[in-house]
């Protein structure tokens, strides 16, 4: 629990762990839009590949990646189902009927390329934030968007929000414990009753804490103050952001896929229509 | 020039409101530079008021406090004041404003605007002054609070402050994390010659100073070397009680015991006892 600000980073050192968290971000948004580009097997195929390359290289074992199809399974499995039994398809393709629901072969393949499809999109980012800490994160985040504060848009500001909201989340948890305890030991009950009962026992836990946060932001803020902060201006950091060559490398090859997947859909040169075989 | 001066300093909180209290009421001091100051007194006793004064987060309702001749009532000097002042204060994890040590440690030299190499530097040097170098990628939260603390001031000195104000900075250690932190502050202070205001409660800390200044009720009681625990009586009004070796020392000497009239420290009792 206390490695919450961690989020679920497995820290092992890989070219993709040291990739600029900025291209990382990049890559994840390019990887995203070209998944919605795809409309073939084999689209799902290349990216599938793509992905695996990407798993291979950070270090992190698929288990661990694959573990966050989990949260979504359910909802990949029920639109499967909904896709299949509610397809409208043609009356030649048609498998069975069964009062209101027909099923068709196309039926099928398009539920199959949907939880495909939603499977890939929780994948990539899933692998962005194992092998990329918040804080890098944060970091990256700000960096791309400091064009945005030439708007007026406070960036700096939201993203020292970010990185101490983060910083104070294990420091809370620590302090709900002991609120818990507290009240514990003077006879509260939370683990009986119904729900309500049970929502209503952890009000005596909120208010204490809610009171502590704010007496904390106080210190915060007078600490952040004496060591000379004032806001984006003027400030450098330690740590900076470096696009290597390794981070145009993975560009380009996220690039290429990105190329082929539109190529695919598209098909501008007729190069996949010469193919000798369909793609399917 | 001093490096720090109050002038008749008053300071009332929630003034003109309800629940006025006045925390100060005309307090002058004025701390040389590289001098180890311990500011004791009771809760209440403005103690704290004082610190936050020192590098302007508060001002003075009335009088004047001078940081190397510069005024904190004035704003332009506001960023210079802390940089050479910095406070640690007495909550480690409500000082620490990073979820890795280095980048918490490199907060400060980053709103100076440094140079990346240079804020690296100031990080390694803070770090190794403090005894935590071998940390520096890890987390605070597993750490002991005599650790934590130890990161709060390292942060603090990557700043390379003038002068550094403990405000209650040991009060939530235990004895060994107390010990900590005192080891480091008293060679910051020795080797390099920073100054130290250390506001404490504990009087066997404030025996370890150059000079103590007592308060009580918002006002100094007090001010002076080592023969201020001779005013058994008056710190005893005051709220305070003598450093542990100190008693020990009166009440041998009560029992006709001849002891040497200096004795605040532990060592210096065991030594003089021995001989």
């Amino acid at each position: 629990m206390r490695d919450i600000s961690f989020g679920q980073y497995y820290p092992v050192s890989s070219p993709v762990h040291r990739l600029d968290p900025r291209n990382k971000l990049i890559l994840v948004i390019l990887y995203i839009v070209a998944l919605f580009f795809i409309r073939t097997f084999t689209g799902f195929g290349i990216m599938a590949l793509t992905l695996l390359v990407m798993i291979l290289f950070s270090r992190v074992p698929i288990g661990k990646v694959l573990k966050s199809v989990r949260a979504v399974i359910f909802l990949v499995l029920f639109t499967m189902v909904l896709t299949f039994l509610f397809y409208k398809g043609e009356a030649s393709d048609l498998i069975a009927e069964w009062w209101i629901f027909h099923l068709y072969w196309q039926g099928l393949i398009s539920a199959a390329k949907l939880s495909l499809r939603l499977i890939l999109l929780v994948m990539g980012p899933a692998l962005l934030t194992l092998t990329t800490t918040p804080v890098e994160l944060t970091d990256g985040l700000e960096s791309l968007l400091k064009p945005l504060a030439l708007i007026k848009l406070p960036i700096h500001e939201l993203a020292i929000i970010m990185s101490i909201a983060l910083r104070l989340i294990p420091t809370l948890i620590e302090e709900t414990d002991k609120i818990i305890n507290a009240q514990k030991a003077r006879g509260a009950d939370f683990e009986s009753g119904n729900l309500f009962k049970r929502a209503k026992a952890l009000i005596p836990v909120l208010i204490p804490l809610f009171v502590s946060s704010f007496r904390r932001a106080d210190e915060l803020a007078d600490a952040m103050d004496s060591r000379c902060y004032r806001g984006a201006k003027g400030r450098t950091r330690m740590k900076v952001l470096r696009f290597r060559l390794s981070d145009l490398v993975a560009f380009l090859f996220m690039a290429a896929v990105f190329f082929v997947i539109l190529l695919l859909r598209y098909d501008w040169f007729g190069w996949v229509a010469m193919l000798p075989f369909a793609i399917l | 020039m001093p490096i720090i001066e109050f002038q008749d300093v008053e300071y009332t909180y929630n003034e003109g409101y309800e629940g006025e209290t006045r925390a100060l009421g005309g307090v002058s001091f004025s701390i040389e530079e590289g001098a180890f100051v311990a500011l004791v007194g009771h809760n209440g006793s403005g103690k704290s008021t004082v610190a936050r004064l020192m590098n302007g987060l508060l001002l003075p309702g009335k009088g004047r406090v001078k940081v190397a001749g510069m005024d904190t009532a004035d704003k332009k000097n506001l960023f210079d004041i802390r940089k050479s002042v910095g406070v640690v204060f007495q909550n480690p994890d409500n000082q620490m404003i990073a979820t890795i040590i280095e980048d918490d440690v490199a907060f400060g030299p980053e709103n100076l605007g440094l140079p990346p190499a240079e804020i690296r530097q100031r990080v390694d040097f803070a770090l190794e002054a403090v005894g935590m170098s071998e940390h520096k990628r890890g987390t605070p939260f597993r750490l002991s609070g005599g650790q934590k603390q130890r990161i709060a001031i390292a942060g603090v000195l990557a700043i390379k402050p003038r002068v550094m104000v403990l405000d209650e900075s040991t009060a939530m250690l235990d004895p060994q994390g107390r010990k900590e932190v005192m080891d480091v502050v008293m060679r910051l202070n020795r080797q390099e010659n920073m100054t130290v205001v250390m506001i404490t409660h504990f009087m066997e800390e404030a025996a370890l100073a150059d000079r103590i200044i007592v308060m009580n009720g918002g006002r100094v009681l007090a001010d002076g070397g080592v023969e201020v625990f001779r005013r058994a009586a008056e710190l005893k009004d005051a709220g305070l009680e003598l450093p542990l070796a100190c008693s020990v020392a009166d009440r041998l000497r009560a029992a006709g015991l001849e002891l040497p009239e200096d004795i605040v420290t532990d060592e210096q009792l065991a030594g003089a006892l021995c001989r």
